[in-house]
């Protein structure tokens, strides 16, 4: 596949280049498509499938696994929705455009791959009820208990999921915003997965089990246009409490930091804009772009104050939207694993 | 001294203009020949490698459909099952007067060096994929293209001619197909544990990358007979370089003995003649280059409008120069030079330098040196023999046809010296002796002309025949295989039913002409329905047949094939045939199927549509009496609103078949011209090299008493006499040469054989213009003896070299 052509042709789907308007164009303008309303409640079934009428939806899972031997291993199964236009048409016609992003870490390697597809045809889509999610033969079918399934040229994965605990609104119950300017998504998430399967790699397969978690997000202008990128970590903590925090990072202002405690029977709590903090203190080489890869979090209504460091730090998404994605290690005060997202760092 | 040796070489080039002015245009014309086809050959192939690199045919292996299109659900439930394929559209469409092939593709999936370099599809894939869309078009149509369509033109460079790039789904629209696909490309990055393609698609054929597209195959043979005649070409041009330079060596023989008794060593003097040879190939090179785009430029639009009718092949009308062609050119130039020069230069190498610098007559006869020509035609009569008879192939055909040619061209010396003898013996008196003495000393002189003569007459007489032949037998079957009065097509599907109930009360018979197009043996080919009407039984040109043949297709029981796919499966009648939808047939009988580049198959109309019930059902062959088609036309017009390109009535359809027919062989036609000019040329510069050698061999004859009149004559008489030999031996060369091309080549390239008709006039009209060609090369050589001052002859008694 020609890099640079999927690079250019995903700038053209987000509309502009990264850094005039947000990360891969998130700040671009919404016009004629739906916007997220606060005070909206969530409509399960319904709302685990697609949102045509907002510009940009994903259902993103990552999950931290370990095999028989105790070594680690992170996974990711990403299904990206975005519509090219507000009209919407059948068939090839259709405005709805479709990636796929998967990956699997282990402490030394790390293998990606993606998918494109158009919608209208029946090659990607998602269902609510019966739930599935599918690009090509990637399917995530069952969203309480499922099957989780990517191949690739040089790796594969079979997961089976089970939730054990309830869907999550992020926000105010489910509305969150992303900066001073008023920019928000809808965003919940599915923190308590049980995952287990085999994982096919180039040295053979390894059967692994381990905590996943599912993000929900929709949204037709999720950033500022000052906004460059973020950092997001979701922790699954040794104590059974979750938390999900992210830092939006500006051309002109201070982060902006956002973060939701959730206890181990599924409540949230979210804290206000600037509660949790978050310091880089490692930065790796990453074929030269500088990444932060371990993070001290801070929050003070829960005395938190640990350090996550990647388990990989060359876990670096070589698609044609690139960026940093991968499992975490979490040390201090409340020990645990977790996931690792940094995006705009190219 | 090398600039010495040099300058003094030079100068003999400098006292004798017109020896200089043979050997350049000799060559430049040799090498205009050669690299003008060459140039046509290459324009061609670059438009089938673009039309085919752009579709990804060269690069990828690809999945085809057995028949008729791949459907949606097949491309996604393929893409389900992890297949990495990218679905392609491909169709024709006329828009502002031209025929286009209009190519969609899936952005999202295809691999990123399918789509056209110059289209920034990528960077604009909203407007690639949604709205109205987009079509990239050649930059220079880009204009009158966006007249004919409702959405953006925009311009791209790295398409092929001919060729619009769109989007899958507006190519669906714009060619009205509901949601198949032609082919899916196969990507390189298919995924971890996929099973085998085999497995994956049972029913689609996989076609390698290495295999090549449909069209590079099928013109191979077109190109290759283009590529025949330019060596043709380029053989007799080296004729006329390899008589200049060998009389040019001859005369400087006392020079080169000078130089060396001068102390100039051998090498210098060789290195300086090669220096000098090289000096002039570049030269010439050049001129020839310039000649042979120009013969390119002028010939590109028939070849093209030949691949198109022929083919269906796109190639620009336009060249553009390509350095490996420059340099190939000027390759050909230096070897044809080298070639043409080896014996001359080899001689040098050799010259005694004490020897007498007694010239003699150019390559003196000697009886050696026919055993020589002789042995050489012997061995290449029997090289050909072994071709025609073991070899296949249409390389086979091609050293059949080579050899046989060079053997006649070498025999043809030993013939005539063997005529000249048998002429001497039976002369009677001193004048008529001395004649024919003299007209067998000068043989050696003028062999290599006379041989170029041979070789363009029989390739005149030989192509000639088989395009007569071909056009006799080409109008004959359009006769028998056009034999409906008016072809209608229905505008849609919906209307067909309509039209054939207003037809059939108004004419004789209203015949379904439907067919599908599928794959027979690996190659596309098409499979038409027949009604059972005697229309076929009685016209239908049948080469071979069961008995009953036509009961046996009326009742499935078996089906009828071209002969293009007859010879090329080597099938015939009683043989199995596998059809698309898993149809087992059987042969029925094989008929021609002239200027077709694919295989057919006919069978029963309600078997066709029994089984492949949705075939397109529009087109129908009217029979009625021929003075009454054009009110026919007229009523339907008004009835149906059909246009003008929906009724095509058996005239204009004869008409253009015809036109078509004749394009092809514009090329050949104007080729065989350029090689007869160039054979005359090369007599004329032989007979204008030996009269100036042959002074000192006439002085003696005028001195005995004959008028230079008398003497000026007999040149003339001479020269004709032996151009009129040489016709006649052309004649049998030719119609070998003919019978070459229609049974063994013809059957070949294209896949048909023709019987062969002789045309005793055209040879008749081809002497008379080869003879006054002669007359005219023999005259000026024979008015500047007549005009001889004596005092010029008398000289030659005085200062006898």
């Amino acid at each position: 596949m020609s890099v640079r052509y999927f690079a250019a042709l995903l700038l053209a789907v987000f509309g502009a280049t990264a850094h005039a308007q947000g990360f891969a164009g998130m700040g671009t303008s919404a016009d004629g498509y739906a916007l997220p309303q606060p005070g909206t409640e969530f409509a399960f079934p319904a709302d685990h499938g697609a949102h045509e009428d907002f510009r940009i939806e994903w259902w993103y899972l990552t999950a931290n696994l370990r095999d028989q031997g105790g070594t680690d291993y992170g996974l990711q199964w990403t299904l990206f929705r975005s519509a090219l236009s507000p009209e919407s048409n059948e068939d090839w016609q259709s405005n709805q455009f479709w990636m796929g992003h998967a990956a699997i870490t282990t402490p030394d390697a790390h293998f990606s791959t993606e998918r494109f597809a158009r919608g209208g045809i029946g090659q990607a889509g998602v269902t609510a009820e019966p739930f599935t999610a599918w690009i090509d033969d990637w399917q995530m079918t069952g969203i309480e208990t499922g099957r989780l399934t990517t191949t690739g040229p040089n790796f594969a994965y079979d997961m089976e999921i089970s939730a054990q605990g309830p869907f999550v609104p992020q926000g105010e119950s489910g509305y969150s915003v992303k900066s001073e300017a008023g920019q928000a998504s809808h965003y919940y998430s599915q923190p308590f997965y049980r995952i287990a399967g085999t994982l096919t790699l180039p040295d053979g397969p390894v059967e692994v089990e381990g905590q996943a978690w599912l993000d929900r997000e929709w949204s037709s202008q999720p950033l500022s246009e000052d906004q460059t990128g973020w950092d997001w970590v979701s922790l699954h903590l040794d104590t059974g409490e979750k938390l999900m925090g992210y830092r939006l990072r500006s051309s002109i202002d201070p982060p902006y930091t956002v973060a939701t405690w959730i206890t181990p029977d599924g409540t949230p709590e979210p804290y206000p804009a600037g509660a949790l903090t978050m310091t880089p203190t490692a930065t790796s080489d990453v074929d030269g772009r500088a990444v932060p890869t371990t993070w001290r979090l801070q929050l003070s209504g829960k005395n938190l104050d640990i350090s996550a460091a990647a388990l990989n730090p060359q876990a670096w998404m070589d698609t044609a939207v690139s960026y940093w994605e991968g499992p975490v290690k979490v040390t201090g005060s409340h020990p645990g694993i977790g996931y690792l997202e940094m995006t705009g760092y190219d | 001294m090398w600039i010495a040796g040099l300058s003094a070489l030079l100068s003999h080039w400098r006292r004798k203009p017109l020896q200089l002015a043979t050997l350049v245009l000799g060559l430049a014309l040799a090498t205009a020949l050669w690299s003008g086809v060459q140039a046509i050959n290459s324009e061609a192939r670059a438009s089938y490698a673009d039309a085919s690199a752009a579709l990804g045919e060269t690069r990828y292996a690809q999945l085809l459909p057995r028949e008729g299109e791949i459907p949606l659900a097949r491309y996604v439930a393929l893409r389900r099952a992890g297949g990495q394929v990218s679905p392609v559209v491909e169709g024709r469409m006329t828009l502002a007067g031209e025929s286009w092939r209009l190519i969609g593709i899936d952005p999202l999936t295809v691999p990123g060096d399918v789509a056209p370099s110059g289209a920034n599809i990528a960077g604009d894939l909203a407007g690639f994929l949604t709205g109205g869309g987009r079509v990239y078009a050649p930059p220079e149509a880009t204009g009158a293209l966006a007249q004919a369509l409702d959405i953006p033109v925009l311009p791209a460079d790295g398409i092929a001619p001919g060729v619009l790039f769109t989007d899958i789904g507006v190519a669906q629209r714009l060619l009205g197909l509901d949601g198949g696909i032609s082919r899916l490309i196969l990507r390189d990055d298919q995924p971890l544990g996929l099973p085998e393609v085999a497995t994956l698609a049972p029913d689609l054929d996989l076609r390698r990358p290495e295999q090549g597209s449909d069209v590079a195959r099928l013109t191979d043979s077109f190109h290759l007979n283009l590529t025949a005649f330019g060596l043709l070409s380029f053989a007799v041009g080296l004729f006329i370089v390899h008589g200049a330079i060998g009389l040019a060596f001859e005369q400087r023989r006392p020079m080169f003995r000078t130089l060396r008794a001068l102390g100039l060593p051998m090498r210098t003097l060789v290195i300086l003649v090669c220096l000098e040879l090289l000096l002039f190939a570049l030269i010439a090179g050049a001129i020839g280059m310039v000649l042979g785009y120009a013969i390119a430029a002028a010939l590109l639009p028939d070849v093209a409008a030949t691949l198109r009718g022929l083919y269906g092949a796109e190639v620009d009308g336009s060249l553009s120069l390509r350095p490996a062609w420059w340099l190939a050119g000027t390759a050909i130039a230096i070897g044809g030079t080298a070639l043409a020069a080896a014996g001359a230069v080899w001689r040098v190498g050799r010259l005694p330098i004490l020897a007498a610098a007694q010239p003699r007559a150019w390559a003196r006869a000697s009886e050696r040196r026919l055993y020589v020509l002789g042995g050489g035609a012997a061995i290449l009569a029997l090289v050909s023999l072994t071709a025609g008879l073991f070899g296949s192939g249409l390389v086979a055909g091609f050293v059949l046809l080579g050899a046989l040619l060079i053997a006649a061209a070498l025999a043809l010396p030993v013939l005539l010296h063997a005529f000249l003898t048998v002429a001497t013996r039976k002369a009677r008196g001193p004048l008529a002796e001395w004649f024919w003495a003299d007209t067998r000393q000068q043989l050696p002189g003028l062999s290599l002309a006379l041989m170029a003569l041979l070789l363009a007459l029989s390739a005149n007489i030989g192509v000639g025949t088989m395009v007569a032949s071909f056009r006799l037998t080409f109008t004959g079957w359009l006769d028998q295989r056009l034999a409906s009065e008016l072809y209608v097509t229905a505008e849609t599907e919906a209307q067909a039913p309509a039209l054939r109930a207003f037809l059939e009360p108004r004419a004789d018979a209203v015949l379904p002409i439907w067919n599908i197009d599928g794959r027979v043996a690996g190659l596309p080919a098409e499979i038409y329905g027949v009604a059972d009407h005697p229309t076929y039984r009685d016209s239908w040109p049948m080469l071979e047949s069961l008995p009953d043949v036509w009961d046996l297709v009326a009742q499935g029981e078996a089906v009828l094939i071209n002969e293009q796919l007859a010879r090329r499966e080597g099938i015939g009648p009683g043989d199995p045939l596998s059809l698309p939808g898993a149809w087992e047939a059987q042969i029925g009988g094989v008929y021609s199927d002239y200027g077709n580049p694919v295989g057919q198959v006919l069978v029963g109309l309600p078997h066709l549509v029994a089984r492949f019930p949705d075939i397109e059902k529009r087109r129908f062959g009217v029979r009625i009496a021929p003075e009454r088609t054009a009110d026919l036309a007229r009523a339907l017009r008004d009835e149906f609103g059909l246009p003008a390109q929906n009724m095509i009535d058996q005239a204009s359809l004869k008409a253009f078949s015809l036109q078509i027919f004749e394009r092809t062989f514009t090329v050949t036609a104007a080729l065989n011209v350029l090689t007869l000019s160039v054979a005359g040329f090369a007599i004329l510069t032989s007979l204008l090299t030996l009269a100036a050698v042959r002074q000192p061999q006439l002085a003696p004859v005028w001195a005995l008493g004959l008028t230079r009149r008398r003497l000026a004559a007999l040149e003339l008489a001479r020269a004709l006499l032996l151009a009129a030999l040489t016709i006649l031996a052309a004649i049998p060369v030719g119609l070998l040469l003919s019978w070459t091309l229609l049974a063994v080549i013809n059957v070949e390239a294209f896949g048909w054989r023709l019987p062969m008709f002789l045309f005793p006039r055209d040879w008749l009209v081809l002497g008379l213009l080869s003879l006054m060609a002669a007359a005219l090369a023999a005259l000026w050589p024979a008015r500047k003896l007549a005009r001889t001052p004596p005092a010029e002859l008398l000289k030659i008694f005085v200062n006898e070299r």
